[in-house]
């Protein structure tokens, strides 16, 4: 008896875990995604890679020459991306975290 | 009542990832928010009901309920409270229990981290995990329930393996199943990306943490697996090629090539196939891993019960293998590469090279494993290959990965001159010659001339490391004027992922310093002696003091029922070194066939190795003492004992081991001298530390956006134009 209680009770959580999201009002199909996402991970990856190019720079693996012109380089990298992410107009708002989603 | 909960909830577990997979595609077919949040919420309810389903099992063995088939198999009464919380992954259906408990655990951290990122990738990744959860679940469901109940419940239970009777158990499986475990989650995301054709800097930043998790949990189970070997199994030896070893060096292997060449994707948009192959790879691999290990397809010391599970596995195996080529093949547009390789003499290339090694070496470990599979469908009869056949190929390869991990830090991306090169190279490669040179002079006529040059390589590593770090913290200082301490934790601090690699580089070459050293360098000797009687090994005079006998009192507290062993003194040159005391524990065995007091001693005995650790060499001991000399005093009890009267059993065990203590027979020894095992042991512990900060996040949003702004005010003042 106290088994069967304690796994209704235990399906009756499962179900109120996973049904949560649709008890909510539907929300609007999401629209396509437009790699803004992508195009500032990989922002943030070029900046690092300059900031990488600065350290190898200082600690003697490029010369002065070599880390000019990878840093020329990358930054024009970099610039390209900037483009690409200005191209996509403003930043969208965002639904705030855990707002419906866990 | 628990049993019946815990047959519920696994069906119940099974439910939740059906439902989950069906709300998650759904949810990305329709692009329906709530349908994928739904899917991501079954990935929580799973690991919430597979909570529920390991607590019981758990309880069950630490409360001694033999009613549950599994408890009276691999637990007993006199199992020590500690080994009966490890027990529970003792048994298949435990350790499959296990498997997919963390499974559902480490996916949900992976699911609730990325709850708003990659979005079109997500819920085929949760669909994938789920589908894994899925297969687990109803192994465990159909297959091999740990619920399984007899009725009326044994009054005993078998025991727990006494060679499972280690610290090192109650982490070594939790550790490793993480590890396999967590390798599925940048699987199942990159199954995902390549669904949806996106491989790109987002999914990389998401996945490149899991996979680092992975490699580090896996990396300490497998060495924590080789310190159970060291200690434990009373052969001397910390690693075996063992099936169950190679298998979970695998993933391990091709996981490091991972980590290694997503790096050259995210700054060059390079090897985008490659990488996606190794991360599929050792998604599958991960899952072979605990094919070998439940199987008993392969003879293994580590395979603890064969099983018929091997249909359902093969199956599995085969589909991840079939649709990760399909998904490849079928996406290799997106994933061309979109830069080539610039120069030879570049990181990159280093990488490659890196990769090519590790991926022989994992093909090596492949082939000698599944050899006597081929060699039994190749001839008809089953032919397997040794540990000199292993040695012969990952040697060299491993040498080739330890030079190769010292050039790596120093070389610079895209293209090194040659004059950086010679500016870089010049005092590690000194460093390595100076050490060569003088071990060579050291060693003498011993020469082996492997271990000397995997010294020399490894010196080469320390010296390229410890020059990044005082160039860092040189440059640091210039700029900050720091303290060269407060310097050194600011430049790691700030640069983790350089600095904590740099720091698993180093760990690596002295773990393998210590491999070869021990390897090349021990000595080793099987005697029988009498008490009083000694032998010279390696240099040190180990003398058979006296004997020991105990019952119910054994000092490692592993449960053992009998405990006969040596006093065994240690000297060098006529100096006291050491006191050593191996001993041999006895168990009860599983049925009283073997009388009142023979069951008492009549089930499996193990070593328990009598070992003194140091820096420069290990001195350690295992004793195998003769126990056919007491059987006519055991026969003798089993006589006059009354069955029903285990306590008088007792007493009379008392009197043979007292017997022993008066007059023991010569008994067998293995006695080792191994230079420098406990570098492998450190070099993990720095390797974890290494791991740690180069997975440590990043710091917090506040002080990147700050960095950000930085940069991006630097960018424009950059030129436009100036692309080369």
């Amino acid at each position: 008896m106290v088994g069967a209680l304690l796994v209704i009770l235990l399906l009756g959580g499962v179900v109120w875990l996973v049904s949560g999201p649709l008890r909510r009002p539907p929300e609007p199909p999401e629209g396509r995604d437009t790699g803004r996402a992508g195009l500032e991970a990989a922002r943030e990856a070029k900046y690092r890679e300059i900031r990488d190019a600065e350290m190898d720079h200082r600690t003697g693996k490029l010369s002065p020459e070599d880390h000019e012109r990878l840093d020329r380089q990358l930054r024009a990298e970099a610039i390209d991306i900037l483009r690409r992410l200005d191209e996509l107009g403003p930043e969208p708002r965002r639904s705030p975290p855990g707002s419906g989603s866990v | 009542m628990g049993a019946s909960l815990g047959r519920a909830a696994l069906i119940l577990a099974l439910g939740v990832c059906v439902y989950g997979i069906g709300a998650a595609l759904y949810g990305a077919r329709t692009g329906r928010r709530e349908w994928v949040d739904s899917g991501r919420r079954s990935v929580y309810a799973l690991a919430l009901v597979l909570t529920v389903c390991f607590a019981i099992i758990e309880i069950a063995f630490l409360r001694s309920d033999f009613s549950f088939d599994t408890v009276a198999g691999h637990s007993s009464t006199t199992t020590p409270t500690f080994y009966k919380a490890a027990a529970v992954w003792s048994s298949q259906e435990g350790s499959l229990l296990l498997w997919v408990w963390l499974l559902s655990l480490w996916s949900s951290a992976a699911i609730f981290i990325t709850r708003n990122a990659l979005r079109d990738v997500v819920p085929y990744a949760t669909a994938v995990l789920l589908g894994f959860g899925a297969f687990f679940t109803g192994l465990l469901a159909f297959m091999a329930t740990p619920f399984g109940t007899s009725s009326p419940a044994p009054v005993e239970g078998v025991g727990l393996n006494p060679l499972l009777r280690h610290p090192s158990m109650m982490i070594h499986p939790p550790m490793l199943y993480s590890g396999y475990t967590l390798f599925t989650i940048p699987f199942a995301f990159a199954v995902g990306a390549l669904v949806v054709r996106r491989v790109d800097a987002e999914w990389i930043r998401a996945i490149r943490r899991f996979a680092l998790a992975a490699w580090l949990f896996l990396g300490i189970g497998v060495l924590l697996g080789a310190r159970w070997s060291y200690a434990e199994l009373g052969w001397g030896g910390y690693w075996a090629w063992d099936p169950v070893e190679n298998a979970s060096l695998m993933p391990w292997l091709i996981g490091t090539a991972f980590i290694h060449s997503i790096m050259i994707q995210e700054k060059r948009g390079m090897l985008k196939i490659w990488n996606a192959s190794l991360v599929l790879a050792t998604g599958t691999l991960a899952i072979l891993g605990t094919f070998l290990v439940r199987s008993g397809i392969l003879q293994s010391i580590h395979a603890f019960g064969a099983s018929t599970l091997g249909v359902p596995f093969v199956i599995l195996i085969g589909l991840l293998v079939v649709g990760s080529i399909y998904l490849i093949v079928s996406r290799r547009e997106v994933l061309r590469s979109e830069h080539h390789l610039d120069s030879l003499l570049s990181r990159e290339a280093v990488f490659l090279l890196n990769n090519l090694v590790l991926v022989g070496l994992c093909f090596v470990i492949f082939w000698g494993t599944f050899f006597p599979l081929i060699s039994e469908a190749v001839t008809g009869s089953k032919a397997s290959v040794g540990p000199p056949w292993f040695d012969r190929y990952t040697v060299p390869l491993t040498l080739v990965l330890v030079l190769l991990s010292g050039i790596g830090p120093v070389i610079a991306w895209r293209r090194a001159t040659a004059a950086n090169a010679r500016r870089n190279f010049r005092i590690p490669a000194v460093f390595g010659l100076v050490t060569l040179v003088v071990l060579v002079g050291v060693t003498g006529d011993d020469r082996k001339p492997w271990a000397l040059g995997m010294f020399c390589c490894a010196a080469f590593v320390v010296g390229t490391v410890g020059q990044e770090f005082y160039r860092g913290i040189a440059a640091r200082r210039a700029l900050s004027g720091e303290s060269p301490v407060t310097a050194a934790v600011s430049l790691v601090s700030r640069n983790r992922r350089r600095y904590g690699g740099y720091t698993v580089h180093l760990g690596m070459a002295l773990l393998f310093v210590g491999v070869a050293a021990s390897s090349a360098f021990q000595a080793s000797r099987d005697v029988r002696l009498a008490t009083g009687q000694g032998v010279d090994v390696g240099g040190y005079r180990y003398t058979y003091v006296r004997q020991t006998a105990s019952v119910i009192d054994d000092p490692k507290r592993t449960g053992s029922i009998l405990d006969l062993g040596a006093v065994v003194d240690v000297t060098r040159g006529g100096r006291h070194v050491t006191t050593l005391y191996p001993s041999r524990g006895y168990y009860p065995a599983p049925d009283a066939s073997q009388g009142p007091v023979g069951s008492l001693i009549g089930g499996e005995a193990t070593s328990h190795v009598g070992l003194k650790a140091g820096l420069r060499r290990d001195i350690w001991s295992a004793i195998e003492p003769d126990i056919q000399a007491l059987q006519p005093l055991i026969d003798k009890g089993n006589r006059v004992v009354p069955a029903a009267h285990p306590d008088v059993a007792l007493v009379v065990l008392e009197a043979i081991a007292q017997h022993y203590r008066d007059s023991a027979p010569p008994a067998q020894f293995r006695l080792i001298v191994s230079p420098m095992v406990t570098w492998i042991w450190l070099g993990g512990l720095i390797v974890l530390g290494g791991g740690l900060i180069a997975m440590w996040p990043p710091p917090g949003r506040r002080v990147r956006a700050r960095y950000l702004a930085r940069v991006g005010r630097d960018l424009k003042r950059a030129p436009t134009t100036t692309a080369v």
